[in-house]
């Protein structure tokens, strides 16, 4: 079985984001790194395939100025290939967009019997990407998957609902989005970093792949303003002198709640 | 642009419309003429409550016989724009079944999409959307360029839901048309959670907890003091992700949104992921041992401490009151 994981590549949530004066985009000319969102699809992957006892997992992504160090964590934990699309003209593409090149990105791999995301990412959070994909190549979608299964042709999937969780079916091909804790993704070895940096890892521009790059002047949007909340003041704060539940008591006092 | 026509994607939960579905009609109706709700199952049991929050017209596709609502909703919407009633705006809630139909229908339409929206205007620069980024600190005004229908969705609470005393709205029957193997996943068992108290997203009172806990068991701590307060147990994501409590309990950008009128975190730090679905709350009180922690700059009253001494001494102090 192939599957196709489908990873992006973020500044480090560590450090505080900030937004470009001219485009009110998010900056992204520092590092990137792998979206932590995305490892447990990647984790995924690798325990599917080894369940299925053959095929391979590769991975795809886009970015506009041809970093590669999150995709290389992705191949150290043991994707075999990556393909990354990397063209300036993608800057300021909308979710449709990306998902229009990540959807032909993985039709230039061969198609996948799988194709996992995750359910959004940790710096834009859109969240419509997989089922987007989904929508491009004519599959069927499991969107919200927090147990995955494969048996035979059939996947089987647990997917989170408002009041617990659905079980679903469907056969393959097919596109899934799986939420963060479904797996505990694995760290890269040494030597699964060294094998990393001779992988495969190839970086096409959109239009090697036919696509149309909408970068700003055709996202289908614009920003037109920037502006600082109302931000929230800080109160009272205490030191515990083995006490201070007392202060609490009297604050929910306070508010005729006890 | 004048946006004249405004679809709402409408839910149903035990027989009643959701309370996020009237905020979207209540929102709709400031701005348009023409409100239609669209509803992935049968009107029959909410037509009236939609009518009531500004509904004229509801569509419906009756029973969707175990179909994952994105792929078979987005392809009835579809249908019914090419039959001619093209709204200029479609609204959706920030929930599972909205973001799956919004983004099947926006590579139907080759139409962008503006997620994660507190509110909407119509403006000079044409619909503007807005979302709150960095943690609710910064928020970014966006407008659609080119035609409608503009795909828009929001987050729970964004609008206040208000009756309008409208009519009972006309029903329209919309089929499903046949999805081919894109509809091949198919629910063939549905697992609800029971809980017992209020609401996460309801309760006058939220107690959560974070990894500050320690371990799972220590949850119970959480618990016992949502109880006394008559109020709800939630968690931070670390939390969930750990498994030491279901999904349902999440509260942040991924989980529930709450606004109650006390908010306790405990053993939470405060990262922008929680403080999106909290920092709406009437009072916060806070417990961590690290001064540091993030959530003390948003908090009425702070407690630096540990929550295994703060809180066994609370709920025995409660106790002793009741």
């Amino acid at each position: 079985m192939n599957i196709v994981v489908c990873v992006k590549q973020i500044p480090d949530p560590a450090s505080p984001g900030a937004l470009d004066a001219s485009t009110h985009a998010l900056k992204r000319d520092g590092k990137l790194i792998l979206d932590e969102s995305d490892a447990y699809g990647v984790e995924m992957a690798l325990q599917l395939v080894a369940s299925a006892g053959s095929g391979e997992v590769f991975v795809v992504s886009m970015a506009p100025n041809g970093e590669t160090s999150g995709m290389r964590t992705a191949l150290a934990m043991g994707a075999v290939k990556g393909l990354l699309v990397s063209d300036p003209a993608l800057a300021g593409s909308d979710a449709l967009t990306t998902a229009k090149v990540l959807a032909a990105a993985v039709t230039k791999l061969g198609g996948a019997d799988l194709i996992i995301a995750g359910t959004e990412s940790s710096d834009g959070y859109t969240g419509t990407v997989p089922e987007q994909i989904a929508e491009c190549l004519g599959l069927p979608s499991v969107t919200f998957a927090k147990k995955v299964k494969v048996d035979g042709q059939v996947l089987k999937v647990d997917r989170q609902s408002e009041t617990g969780y659905d079980e679903v079916e469907c056969s393959l091909p097919a596109v899934i989005s799986v939420t963060a804790g479904v797996v505990e993704p694995r760290y890269p070895s040494f030597k699964g970093i060294m094998d990393a940096k001779k992988k495969p890892l190839d970086v096409v521009t959109a239009g090697d792949l036919a696509v149309t790059p909408a970068g700003w002047a055709a996202a289908g949007q614009k920003i037109v303003s920037v502006t600082q909340a109302e931000a929230r003041k800080a109160g009272t704060v205490i030191e515990d002198d083995g006490e201070a539940f007392g202060k609490i008591v009297a604050f929910l006092e306070n508010l005729k709640l006890i | 642009m004048a946006i004249n026509n405004i679809w709402v994607f409408a839910q149903a939960s035990g027989g009643v419309a959701t309370t996020g579905t009237l905020e979207l009609l209540t929102k709709a109706r400031s701005l348009a003429g023409k409100v239609t709700a669209f509803v992935g199952g049968d009107a029959g049991a909410i037509a009236a409550s939609l009518g009531e929050h500004g509904a004229t017209k509801v569509y419906a596709t009756g029973d969707l016989a175990g179909k994952l609502p994105g792929v078979a909703l987005a392809a009835a919407m579809k249908s019914v724009i090419d039959s001619g009633d093209s709204p200029d705006v479609i609204m959706f809630p920030q929930n599972y079944e909205g973001r799956d139909t919004m983004a099947r229908l926006s590579v139907k339409l080759n139409r962008t999409v503006l997620t994660n929206n507190i509110d909407i205007a119509d403006t000079a620069d044409g619909v503007v959307a807005t979302t709150p980024i960095f943690g609710g600190n910064v928020l970014v005004a966006t407008a659609f360029s080119g035609q409608g229908p503009h795909l828009v969705s929001f987050r729970p609470k964004s609008f206040a839901a208000e009756s309008s005393g409208g009519a009972a709205p006309e029903v329209v029957a919309v089929a499903v048309p046949d999805l081919g193997k894109q509809g091949a996943a198919k629910v063939v068992a549905t697992h609800s959670e029971k809980s017992s108290g209020p609401k996460l997203d309801e309760a006058a009172v939220v107690v959560s907890g974070g990894r500050g806990l320690g371990e799972a068991g220590n949850y119970t701590l959480i618990e016992d003091l949502a109880k006394l307060l008559k109020g709800a147990p939630g968690a931070s994501r670390a939390i969930v992700d750990a498994g030491w409590v279901p999904y349902s309990y999440q509260v942040g950008q991924t989980g529930k949104v709450v606004k109650p009128s006390v908010y306790i975190a405990a053993g939470i730090s405060g990262a922008t992921q929680h403080m999106v679905g909290m920092k709406g709350s009437k009072n916060i009180i806070a417990i961590n041992k690290d001064k540091e922690a993030p959530i003390f700059g948003i908090a009425d009253l702070g407690i630096v401490g540990d929550v295994h001494k703060v809180l066994p001494k609370l709920i025995e102090a409660l106790k002793a009151r009741s």
